[in-house]
């Protein structure tokens, strides 16, 4: 029995334990604890000097795992420096004394079905290559749902009337998401859910604060490592829009470029890696719709989306939106944040009163 | 009559001859901005956003410099060298920062292997634009390949037989566009000269033999020109005394891929981060340190 863990991002632990416990059923599947102040201490601890900060995240979890006992970690990402992260961790974590091997489902911004097979056979020589398309297929719907809801929660969350009740609704499904049985099962589910939530009262004035949330993706899905913003936001009655998660990251990001590049062709003629072009577009889709202002976080040192800010500082000036930078670190305040996004929301008010 | 300025920083220092050779051939005239000096930095920082590498601001204000002197300005985008010969994202957008924050013409080319754009389209797309006849554009862009090569090789065997020196040998592992920038790199480099070391540069290798040889030190780099440097580190592992890693706040390749290095080697290294404010002074002292431990190394 090997016990396998992997670094959390947000609520996606649920669907990648749901898959990992599926595909290997002898084996024992450690969820990482919670990210806190002492993972990111710990992470900052043993990370080179100013690499960017989901780095510092994700060593941290993984040595909390290792802790807990994790024998194999996974990891994966491409795009910018993020598919090179595992290498360098798992000599990380071999020189601070711990046997254990890191497996990076992702190299060189690129995978294939035949290079995940091969590697999950290293994990346990009894994997199944069919059980492992079966259940990915569940867990790929169960992303795509959770996305789905996220998004209807965001747009909501800030007008409803019970307070706590979109909060408690969402753990509620989530813990039945992770008892799935079968696909039926699951939709029945989403369905159920997805009608409990649009029975949730909610209060709408017509003159409400509307904002959107681009962004590094890492920091932007992991509510921990931007400082619970979408939280704070709520609680001013504001609504949100965010465009990044899993799902557009796995499946439409490909086609989406393309239209982008279009959409955006006066501000970027070439990608500027990672999420950084996708960020200009969208902006400039929020100047042009009736978004009161727009929140761009990143973790710092995030180089494409350092390439990105004079742009989007630029389409913001054009069009005359508020546009609010962060940039969050290890050691980033959390005061210092609620003062600017204070200040930011009384400013937009003030516009929207003119 | 058409002048084209070419800002002497980032890409500068990967294809400054052929540029020269291949417009010269066209009778094209050209600028290159100056060697980095005080007034530069400090404009490149002023149109820079704070937490964009030490080079990039340098390549800003460059670009600042030459924005009223010339009617076009030369900024390729290099994108990668097939698949997992990636550069750093830098490269990918400096073409649409420096269109984005300066009024300006560029002219720019698309090096990106893995959708077939080559160096040769991109200099064929660059001499029409000036209006010359594809028979010159042919003619100049052959003698420029060939001159180029020619050099590097020289360059290759020059690097090689520094290795056979009886003085304390150094590597200095680096990008170019730091090593040999005179407000990043190249007091260290008088320093070390001036101590009587012999000076082996990590990116004057073949990067053919240079590019295999990293793999001994990482196997999923996908970074191209971090793979020159760190097989450099391979290849002359056991003829040197020291390595010195240089380079600019924050670069990202670096920042992992050399760690990665660091934590592998055996011999002393020592590595120096600069950013805009460092001062040699400080540096001075850690060489000095450093230079002290290596002959005090070599007298055992």
């Amino acid at each position: 029995m090997t016990k396998i863990a992997f670094p959390q991002m947000g609520d996606y632990y649920i669907p990648a334990t749901y898959l990992l416990s599926h595909i290997f059923p002898n084996d024992q599947i450690i969820q990482a604890p919670k990210i806190t102040s002492k993972t990111i201490e710990i992470g900052t601890k043993y990370s080179p000097e100013f690499v960017c900060t989901p780095f510092k995240y994700t060593l941290g979890t993984m040595l909390e795992c290792l802790e807990k006992g994790a024998e194999i970690l996974i990891q994966m990402g491409g795009g910018c420096r993020y598919g090179y992260y595992a290498e360098l961790q798992e000599k990380i974590i071999q020189d601070l004394g711990y046997n254990c091997k890191v497996i990076n489902l992702v190299t060189k911004g690129e995978t294939n079905i035949k290079r995940i097979n091969k590697l999950l056979k290293q994990i346990n020589p009894k994997y199944s290559k069919i059980k492992n398309i079966y259940y990915s297929f569940i867990t790929i719907k169960m992303v795509k749902y959770m996305d789905i809801i996220d998004d209807y929660i965001r747009e909501n969350i800030g007008f409803e009337q019970i307070e706590g009740s979109f909060e408690n609704l969402k753990q509620a499904m989530l813990t039945e998401f992770n008892q799935t049985k079968n696909y039926r099962h699951l939709y029945k589910t989403y369905k159920k859910y997805l009608k409990k939530f649009s029975k949730l009262k909610t209060h709408k004035p017509d003159k409400r604060l509307k904002i959107g949330i681009i962004g590094e993706l890492y920091t932007i899905m992991e509510p921990f490592s931007n400082y619970y913003l979408e939280k704070s936001l709520a609680k001013h009655h504001i609504e949100i829009k965010r465009f990044t998660n899993v799902h557009y990251l796995l499946f439409e990001k490909a086609k989406e470029y393309k239209k982008y590049q279009k959409y955006a062709k006066e501000y970027f003629h070439y990608s500027l890696g990672a999420d950084a072009s996708d960020n200009i577009a969208r902006c400039k889709y929020l100047c042009e719709s009736d978004y009161d202002g727009i929140i761009h976080i990143k973790s710092s040192f995030c180089t494409p989306e350092i390439g990105a800010m004079p742009i989007i500082n630029k389409i913001a000036n054009e069009y005359n939106k508020p546009v609010l930078f962060f940039s969050f670190d290890s050691a980033t305040s959390q005061t210092g944040i609620e003062t600017r996004l204070e200040a930011f929301y009384d400013m937009l008010e003030m516009r929207k009163d003119k | 009559m058409n002048t084209v300025g070419i800002p002497r920083s980032l890409f500068y220092y990967y294809y400054k001859d052929l540029w020269q050779d291949f417009f010269s051939a066209l009778k094209i005239s050209y600028i290159i901005s100056p060697i980095t000096n005080k007034e530069i930095m400090d404009r490149g920082l002023k149109m820079s956003n704070s937490e964009m590498c030490l080079s990039l601001k340098n390549y800003l204000g460059h670009v600042d410099y030459l924005k009223d002197k010339c009617n076009y300005i030369l900024i390729p985008r290099i994108s990668n060298f097939k698949n997992d010969n990636q550069t750093c994202t830098n490269f990918w957008a400096a073409y649409d920062i420096v269109k984005n924050l300066f009024d300006i013409n560029i002219l720019h080319y698309n090096i990106d292997l893995n959708q077939k754009q080559t160096l040769k389209k991109g200099l064929y797309k660059i001499g029409k634009i000036l209006n010359k006849k594809p028979r010159q554009i042919k003619k100049a862009y052959k003698y420029a390949i060939i001159q180029n090569n020619k050099r590097i090789k020289k360059n290759h065997q020059i690097n090689l037989n520094k290795l056979k020196s009886k003085k304390t040998k150094i590597l200095l592992v680096g990008h170019p566009y730091n090593l040999y920038d005179e407000l990043i790199g190249k007091d260290i480099i008088k320093y070390l000269i001036k101590n009587d070391i012999e000076l082996i540069y990590s990116d004057k290798f073949n990067p053919k033999i240079t590019n295999h040889l990293s793999k001994k030190i990482s196997k999923d780099l996908y970074f191209k020109y971090s793979k020159d440097n760190l097989g450099a580190i391979v290849y002359c592992q056991n003829q040197i005394n020291g390595v010195i890693f240089i380079s600019s706040f924050p670069c990202a390749p670096d920042s992992l891929a050399c760690e990665l290095a660091m934590r592998k080697l055996t011999i002393p290294y020592l590595n120096i981060v600069i950013d805009d404010n460092s001062s040699f002074t400080g540096l001075e002292t850690r060489l000095e340190s450093f230079l002290d431990m290596l002959g005090g190394k070599l007298n055992d």
